[in-house]
Parts: C-alpha cells; sequence; structure tokens
C-alpha cells in the first residue's frame, strides 16, 4: 500500500496561544513494498509525522492519501478503521499498552476490535506468537507476569495479528538487549520481504537505518530535510554531523581514518567487513 | 583499588511464584570510586541487583554489607542515605512541579533545615548544568534534561554511590551523551562511585570493571579488555562486543598486524597511524 504525504503542515493546539508548528512542507511518497527509515533528533517531527501515517492526526495543511483513502485538511473524516487496520503502529514501549488478563486475550483484541471472529482471532493470535518468537505456552499467561523482552514480543504480536499492509515501528528496539535487538529487527526484515509488508522505520540506530532500509528520509525542524539510500545519504556524512545527527559507526571511523592517517576512501563503507577491506587496501596503497 | 564500599555475599533473590532464582548465590564488592558496568542479557538479574542493593528487596539468602554494615530492614534507612538510583524512564521519575522542587523532594524527606536545603539544591542543580531551569516545569525538558535533573536529586542527598539502572536507555543518542559525560565529570571530581546497569557495551567499554550477569548468576568479572576478549561467546550470552574490538578483529583476519583487540577507536586508530608510518 502506497502512503503519500503532499505539503502536509501541522500545527498542535491551533487557534490557541499555544499553537506550536511541528511540521511543515512535508512531501513524500512511500511506494508499497519498500522498507523506509526515517531519522533525525528528538523534536524534529518524527513522531507527530507517524501519526499520520494511519490517520490518527490529520494534517491542518495539505493532503495525504493512504492506499485509496485521502485526507485532507479541513474536511471531517469518517469510517478511518479500514486504514487504521491496513497501517499498524508498533509505538516506542508499546508493552506499555498490554492490558489483558492473559496474552490471547491481548493480541485478540485488535483483530476483534476490527470483526475478525473469535477463532480467527485465535487462530492469527498463535501465527502472530510464532512471528515474533515465542511459545504458544504462554497464551494462558497474564502478559504482567512475563519479562520486559517477552512484553515487547507480546505487544508487537497484537499488532502483527492484525495482519496490516504496512508495519511503522518506532524505536521498536530500545531498551532491549543486543540480542533481542537483533532477533526483533531481522524478524521485522523477514516479514518486509516475504509479505512484501512496506516497513517504516523510525529510529536513532544509523546501524539499523544503513543495514535495512531501501530510503532514509531524514527530517529536520519540522520538514523533510534530505532523502536518498543510505549510500547517498551516507556518502556526505558531514552533513549529518553538521545538524548534529550520527552516522554509522563504520563511516564515522573512516572519517577519523581520513582525517588522522591522510588516507582516502571513495565510497562510505557501511558493514565492517566492507570496512575492514577498504582499511587493507587504504594502508597497503599508503605503501606504494 | 579503594576499600570495599559494598560487599555481597552469597546473594539468592526469586520473585513470588517463580521456579527460577533471579539472582542466585552472587558474591561480588563494589570499591571506592570506582565505575562498574553490569551487563547481561534481559532478564538475566541485573535491575533484581539493583533493586537489592538499595534495599527494595532483601535477598532470601546470603548478606549485603554497606561500609560494613549489614542491609537490613532495620538498616535501609541509613543505606539507602548513602546508595542512590537512577531509573529507566525519565518520566516516571519526576515528582516535583518545577525542577528545584523535585530536587528538594528527597532532601525534605530527610529533614535537611531549609537554609541548607536551598544551597544543596542549587549545588547539585550546578554540577548537572541545570541550574538555568530551576522553576521549568518538567515537561518543557528533553528526555536527558529530566535524567540530569533525576541525577542530581540523588547528588543532593550526598550519596557514596549512584546507580544508573539503564538510566540511558530511553534517551536519544545525545540525551545519552549528555548523562554519561555528567556522570563521568562527577565522578573524576567528588570519588563519587558509579554502578551502571546497561546495555551499551560501548559505555561498559568505558568503565573501570564490568560485572557479566547469565540468568541469574555472576558469569564473569574483571576490567573491559579482559571481558571483551571472550568476544565470541559474549555473542552467545546475548550480548555484544564493541564496534572497535569487532573491527580489530576483522582486520587481524585480513592480515594487518594489531597487537591486540582495541577497546577504543582512538586506540585503533593510532595503532593503525603506528602501521602505516613503518610500512
Amino acid at each position: 500500500m502506497r502512503i503519500t504525504l503532499q505539503d502536509v503542515e501541522y500545527r498542535y493546539q491551533i487557534n490557541t496561544p499555544f499553537e506550536h508548528l511541528a511540521l511543515h512542507d512535508v512531501n513524500m511518497d512511500i511506494v508499497s513494498g519498500s522498507y523506509t527509515a526515517i531519522i533525525g533528533h528528538t523534536g524534529s517531527g518524527k513522531s507527530t509525522l507517524l501519526q499520520h501515517l494511519n490517520a490518527l492526526l490529520k494534517p491542518t495543511k495539505g493532503s495525504i492519501t493512504i492506499g485509496d483513502r485521502t485526507i485532507e485538511s479541513g474536511r471531517k473524516e469518517k469510517h478511518l478503521r479500514a486504514i487504521r487496520r491496513s497501517v499498524g503502529i508498533v509505538f516506542q514501549f508499546p508493552e506499555h499498552q498490554l492490558f489483558e488478563e492473559t496474552v490471547e486475550k491481548d493480541i485478540c483484541f485488535g483483530p476483534m476490535n476490527f470483526g475478525v471472529s473469535e477463532k480467527d482471532a485465535k487462530d492469527r493470535a498463535r501465527k502472530a506468537l510464532e512471528q515474533v518468537g515465542m511459545d504458544e505456552e504462554i497464551l494462558e499467561k497474564s502478559p504482567f507476569d512475563l519479562s520486559g523482552g517477552q512484553m515487547r514480543r507480546v505487544a508487537i504480536a497484537g499488532v502483527l495479528a492484525m495482519e496490516p499492509d504496512v508495519l511503522v515501528l518506532d524505536e521498536p528496539t530500545a531498551g532491549l538487549d543486543p540480542r533481542g535487538r537483533m532477533e526483533i529487527m531481522d524478524m521485522f526484515y523477514q516479514l518486509h520481504k516475504e509479505r512484501g509488508i512496506s516497513t517504516i522505520l523510525v529510529t536513532h540506530s544509523m546501524e539499523d537505518a544503513a543495514r535495512y532500509a531501501d530510503e532514509i528520509i531524514i527530517m529536520h525542524q519540522g520538514t523533510v530535510f534530505k532523502k536518498g539510500t543510505p549510500f547517498d545519504i551516507f556518502s556526505q556524512p558531514e552533513q549529518l554531523l553538521e545538524l548534529g545527527l550520527d552516522v554509522p559507526d563504520t563511516v564515522r571511523f573512516q572519517l577519523k581514518l581520513q582525517k588522522e592517517l591522510g588516507v582516502r576512501f571513495d565510497r562510505p563503507c557501511l558493514s565492517i567487513e566492507d570496512l575492514a577491506t577498504e582499511v587493507k587496501k587504504a594502508m597497503e596503497r599508503g605503501n606504494r | 583499588m579503594g576499600k570495599k564500599l559494598v560487599s555481597l555475599e552469597n546473594i539468592a533473590f526469586k520473585y513470588e511464584g517463580q521456579s527460577r532464582h533471579a539472582v542466585d548465590h552472587v558474591s561480588f564488592d563494589i570499591y571506592e570510586g570506582e565505575w562498574l558496568a553490569i551487563v547481561g542479557h534481559n532478564g538475566s538479574g541485573k535491575s533484581t541487583l539493583a533493586k537489592l542493593l538499595n534495599g527494595l528487596q532483601f535477598p532470601q539468602a546470603g548478606t549485603i554489607l554497606v561500609n560494613g554494615k549489614e542491609l537490613t530492614e532495620e538498616t535501609v534507612w541509613e543505606a539507602r542515605s548513602k546508595i542512590g538510583m537512577v531509573f529507566q524512564n525519565p518520566d516516571n521519575q519526576f515528582v516535583g512541579a518545577t525542577v528545584q522542587d523535585d530536587v528538594a523532594f528527597g532532601l525534605e524527606n530527610a529533614g535537611i533545615p531549609l537554609p541548607e536545603m536551598v544551597q544543596r539544591v542549587q549545588n547539585a542543580l550546578n554540577k548537572v548544568k541545570m541550574e538555568s531551569f530551576l522553576n521549568q516545569e518538567p515537561h518543557h525538558l528533553s528526555g536527558g534534561q529530566k535524567q540530569r535533573v533525576a541525577i542530581a536529586g540523588v547528588l543532593a542527598l550526598q550519596p557514596d554511590l549512584i546507580i544508573l539502572d539503564e538510566a540511558t536507555s530511553m534517551l536519544d543518542p545525545r540525551g545519552r551523551e549528555e548523562v554519561l559525560e555528567t556522570v563521568r565529570e562527577l565522578k573524576e571530581e567528588n570519588l563519587l562511585t558509579v554502578i551502571s546497569i546497561t546495555h551499551d557495551l560501548e559505555e561498559a567499554a568505558k568503565a573501570d570493571r564490568m560485572i557479566v550477569m547469565n540468568e541469574g548468576k555472576l558469569y564473569r568479572q574483571g576490567i573491559p579488555t579482559d571481558i571483551f576478549q571472550m568476544e565470541g561467546e559474549l555473542i552467545e550470552l546475548g550480548l555484544d562486543i564493541p564496534f572497535s574490538v569487532k573491527l580489530s578483529k576483522e582486520l587481524k583476519e585480513r592480515g594487518i598486524g594489531l597487537i591486540k583487540s582495541h577497546l577504543t577507536e582512538e586506540e585503533l586508530v593510532r595503532e593503525l597511524c603506528e602501521l602505516h608510518s613503518k610500512m
């Protein structure tokens, strides 16, 4: 499902003394089946932007097209359920939203709310749990008896059980241990590849952005600062550093080495293996 | 190493209704003036350890000595005056309506007289560089600023030991650096002892000493250089190794003659420069 934003502006508490411009002149086209990373500082408008992606917020100017529905500013929108079903958002620390008595009931809540029968919802719950790497055994447990990492997975399963066409992930691995982080990110990537789910990842991790995304969008002061492939974006690392953003470890290391050693790299390395190979070449060039 | 500030002797703790020990007969010491990083997978017992150290939970077996005195329900208030904690969520630990009220909260509880209280609040906020925010309301602050106020609240009580329980994990990279830099400076200045419970291996690499927890047990303790020699073993434990260690390993595999796996990028760059000049 394709999502297009046209000249989107969003003001909080419009027409009050507290009015605050959070987004302006935002244009983007997220094509079906793509993997997009959105990066930017806290306060750059990322969170406001992602709430537009399933019409939790409506633009105060401009329009947004989600699949075949267009949401325009100034118009009263009804029947947004279909959008909410097809665009699933995994919010930051989604385990804070668990509320049911059992894991099964919690996962079934979303689909049943959208009219799926209890029996089908239960089937989906089993499938979703398997996808997040958890055992069926916990279905009857209270979500509050689980560890933090398990709760995170159950909360994610609740979103997957709605079988969305688009997944929006807001820092989905914050607070997890390194293995948990990798497992969850790999799981989302696999879903993206196997089922063609469009994935939008909001992250501070430049490593994840470089590793998974086809396109990176940099948000700065409420608007799109730049977009491109990871390769394009990290080809000009100075630009990102000027904005006070990070670059991947590998790219930062290349910059240091260029400065200290006077060697030149003709392109950014986005994996440690690639970096090691390029460093070796650069050292040998220095030899001649 | 300095003198022992806290000793854990064979500590065991099990949560109600759980079959497995959250902390499974663990012993270690914490020395005055050190920065100790505790790492381990989710559910390895790190946070339970923190709760035990601060008397929020009491062990079912073993003893904890704080300054040589056993931590019990009777001595818990004394121990808490020596051990301050900063928790993970910046929004869950703000109790005051303004920054200075928040820092004063603990002092009021401790019955500190007003003139001294004013002084201590001011000092603590100076130390975390939040002095210009005295009357700000918490929702105007960034996550990193909130955590710095939380640290000031702890500092005002003049503890010997500060425990950071994943205190930076909900912050963005800038907020994280702000908080760590603040704690580092404080540690240098006034011999504050720091325990940092963290998933951030780059941060742990900068600690004086590390403890690796696994399934409730103390798996290994040592200086970061030694701990990160474990490389693959750490990854099997669900952890990771710092970027410069990984890169050192890859470079060695490609025949670059590094003397060791470097813990920091600066060290690695330095050795590459030396090698380069010899080529």
